[in-house]
């Protein structure tokens, strides 16, 4: 593998992430608990978008055939999707919403710090942009972990029952494999042995403050990386592609 | 619990360095936290501003109107407090 | 003071142009005439995310995502404005979105249609924010001062919403074939809605001297009606669609354009409750007003307990 279909891989990693989340907050767009919480999503769901739209835009550069962010994001199907299974996940009730938000916000933060080094350039300015924005929504969601966990008996169960369930797939956000490694020894990205230690750390802490306990499955979900994901993917892709690929020599 | 909508917060924002906090509008939230953020979310979404000032709404007292009179008015027949009150002949600088 | 001298007062200080303040004293009609009308001003904007947040993960391109989402967002910060702005008239949110909930406040007739294709959204954008502004620029010179700073802030954003709108219309009619169809068809089913947002004519809705003295209202729906449709006309010729009423014709004399007959039955009978999407709309907010009741619960809890805790340390 070439150090320029490394970079492209990674990039369709973190854009796919980002795209695929911020469609699943957007389904709550005039669905939240309250108003200011409406708002509230909506404000993470574009942050998503534009970091998705960015990343993309530059994965399509360095492949250098001529796609642009929307052929990229319209036009590959579910095989060729490298987002993280966690971000495809439904969003279920409201704990399931925020468990899934906190448990990646939190690796997108750690991740993201160390991305701000990047030797190459763009992926460095992205992620100096993207980092205050994660950082917005960590503390975000993790007020929202205290408030569900350490709220009503109701809340709490409802939280600890969407992150037992969400687990399985935490493990695949510290995998590294080919692309890592080319991509590591160039000091484009970090090594994710070191973003797991603070991931653990930071969600121990806020587990053990919203009195939540820390799930002990072994069973471990992946895949993503090869585009082998969930049967929710398909569905979500067909919604958000067709108008695109319905015409398809079309500008909006 | 009875189910409710949070308690209100005045929202109070500083578009820029150097200028007053002015009021805004007000967000629900159950903390000084939270209101800090829906504040931030609600009434900062094209840049209106660099910082918030969030306060409980129950803890403001105002004036009342019936007031207006005797709070206000006294302050109109003092026009010597205004610096346009004083004549100065032309040709004096820098007064 | 007595009443009739209150009132008195009262008229003058609008009749000089000044504003009513929440503090101030206001007559009981007043206030209960501007709670129905700001609190349904602002149930339409919550209810009106629908429609459109209908088509948010569908949009055919990130960039219209992106617009969309932002556009829709601000939907509901005008919904908080206008909520805000209500309950500096002595009602709480609870109050104002139970009478939502239990169908005893209404929200504007217009979100009771369907957004069929993605050119509807460039139709709502165009025709009913573009009809929502005409009404609102009114509205922000009327007497309540909450109710005015809030329209200030809401016309400055819609401005936003109606271009956006106008662009995805353009650059439907200016596509392929297919698209330039979708466009035609969103404007030929929003049309007629889109006027008839803005009230019944003036001889089926007799707007009391009052509401026009006290400045809740500041001019009949006819006349905002009339400058939306000589507005709205060139903006659709600009871009090749056609206007679905064979009777417009422009009146060399005045400038303006006259329209074919409306059909007020309809309009009538989506307020009651019989259009295409009212129990739709109704439930969407319902459903996640009691969905999220345990979440509100859950916060209120949590905050409680902390603040006991401090209360101790």
């Amino acid at each position: 593998m070439t150090l320029q279909e490394a970079k492209f891989e990674y990039l369709l990693r973190l854009g796919d992430s980002s795209l695929i989340i911020g469609h699943r907050l957007s389904e709550w767009c005039g669905h939240g608990p309250i108003l200011e919480e409406d708002i509230a999503l909506i404000n993470i769901a574009l942050d998503f978008v534009g970091n998705a739209t960015s990343l993309l835009e530059y994965a399509g550069k360095v492949e250098g055939k001529g796609r642009n962010e929307d052929d990229l994001a319209f036009m590959r199907g579910e095989r060729e999707y490298r987002n993280l299974l966690i971000t495809e996940q439904p969003n279920g009730d409201y704990a399931n919403t925020i468990a899934r938000q906190f448990l990646f916000d939190a690796h997108m933060f750690f991740l993201y710090e160390e991305l701000k080094n990047s030797k190459d350039e763009t992926i460095a300015a992205i992620a100096v942009k993207s980092h205050k924005e994660i950082t917005y929504h960590l503390r975000h969601t993790s007020q929202w972990m205290l408030r569900l966990g350490d709220g009503t008996a109701e809340s709490h169960t409802r939280l600890q029952n969407a992150v037992n369930e969400l687990w399985m797939f935490t493990s695949e956000l510290f995998d590294m494999d080919e692309v890592d490694a080319i991509l590591i020894k160039e000091g484009i990205v970090p090594d994710l042995t070191k973003v797991k230690a603070a991931w653990e750390k930071q969600v121990n802490e806020v587990f053990a403050e919203a009195t939540l306990t820390v799930p002990e499955t072994k069973f471990k979900q992946k895949g993503s990386k090869e585009g082998k994901h969930s049967e929710h993917l398909g569905f979500l892709l067909a919604e958000m592609q067709y108008v695109h690929r319905s015409f398809p020599d079309a500008k909006w | 619990m009875t189910d409710s909508q949070w308690p209100v917060w005045e929202v109070f924002v500083q578009a820029n360095p150097g200028i007053s906090h002015k009021h805004v509008g007000n967000v629900h939230a159950v903390d000084a936290e939270m209101a800090i953020q829906n504040a931030r979310d609600v009434y900062t979404r094209r840049s209106e501003g660099i910082s918030i000032w969030v306060v409980p709404a129950n803890a403001i007292s105002a004036s009342s109107p019936e007031d207006q009179g005797a709070f206000f008015e006294p302050s109109n027949d003092k026009p010597y407090r205004h610096p346009t009150f004083y004549k100065i002949p032309e040709g004096v600088k820098y007064l | 003071m007595d009443d009739a001298k209150q009132v008195e007062a009262f008229e003058a200080k609008i009749a000089s142009g000044q504003k009513i303040e929440p503090k101030d004293w206001m007559p009981e009609a007043y206030r209960k005439q501007l709670i129905r009308m700001m609190s349904q001003h602002a149930h339409s904007e919550i209810v009106g995310m629908l429609p459109e947040g209908n088509w948010i993960t569908r949009a055919p391109n990130l960039r219209r995502k992106a617009i969309l989402l932002a556009k829709v967002q601000d939907e509901a910060g005008h919904g908080l404005y206008l909520y805000s702005a209500t309950e500096t008239l002595g009602i709480d949110r609870t109050e104002l979105l139970s009478q939502l909930h239990t169908g005893k406040a209404k929200y504007s007739s217009i979100f009771n249609y369907p957004t069929l294709t993605w050119a509807d959204i460039g139709a709502i954008g165009w025709l009913v924010d573009g009809a929502a502004i005409m009404n609102q620029t009114a509205l922000a010179r009327g007497s309540y001062g909450p109710y005015c700073r809030a329209m200030v802030r809401i016309c400055k954003e819609e401005s936003f919403h109606n271009r956006q709108g106008y662009e995805i219309m353009m650059h439907l009619a200016q596509g392929t074939p297919e698209q330039k169809a979708l466009a035609q068809d969103a404007l030929n089913r929003w049309w007629w809605p889109s006027i008839m947002m803005l009230g019944p004519s003036d001889d089926q809705s007799p707007n009391s001297d009052q509401l026009m003295r006290w400045k809740v209202k500041m001019e009949s729906n006819d006349a905002i009606r009339q400058r939306f449709i000589d507005r709205t006309v060139p903006q659709a010729d600009f871009i090749g669609l056609t206007i679905p009423d064979k009777d417009m014709k422009l009146d060399e004399k005045t400038g303006s354009y006259t329209h074919g007959p409306i059909n007020w039955d309809e309009f009538f009978d989506v307020i009651k409750g019989n259009g295409p999407c009212n129990a739709k709309r109704l439930k969407a907010r319902v459903d996640a007003d009691k969905e999220g009741a345990w979440v509100r619960e859950a916060a209120a809890a949590y905050a409680a307990k902390q603040s006991k805790q401090k209360q101790v340390a």
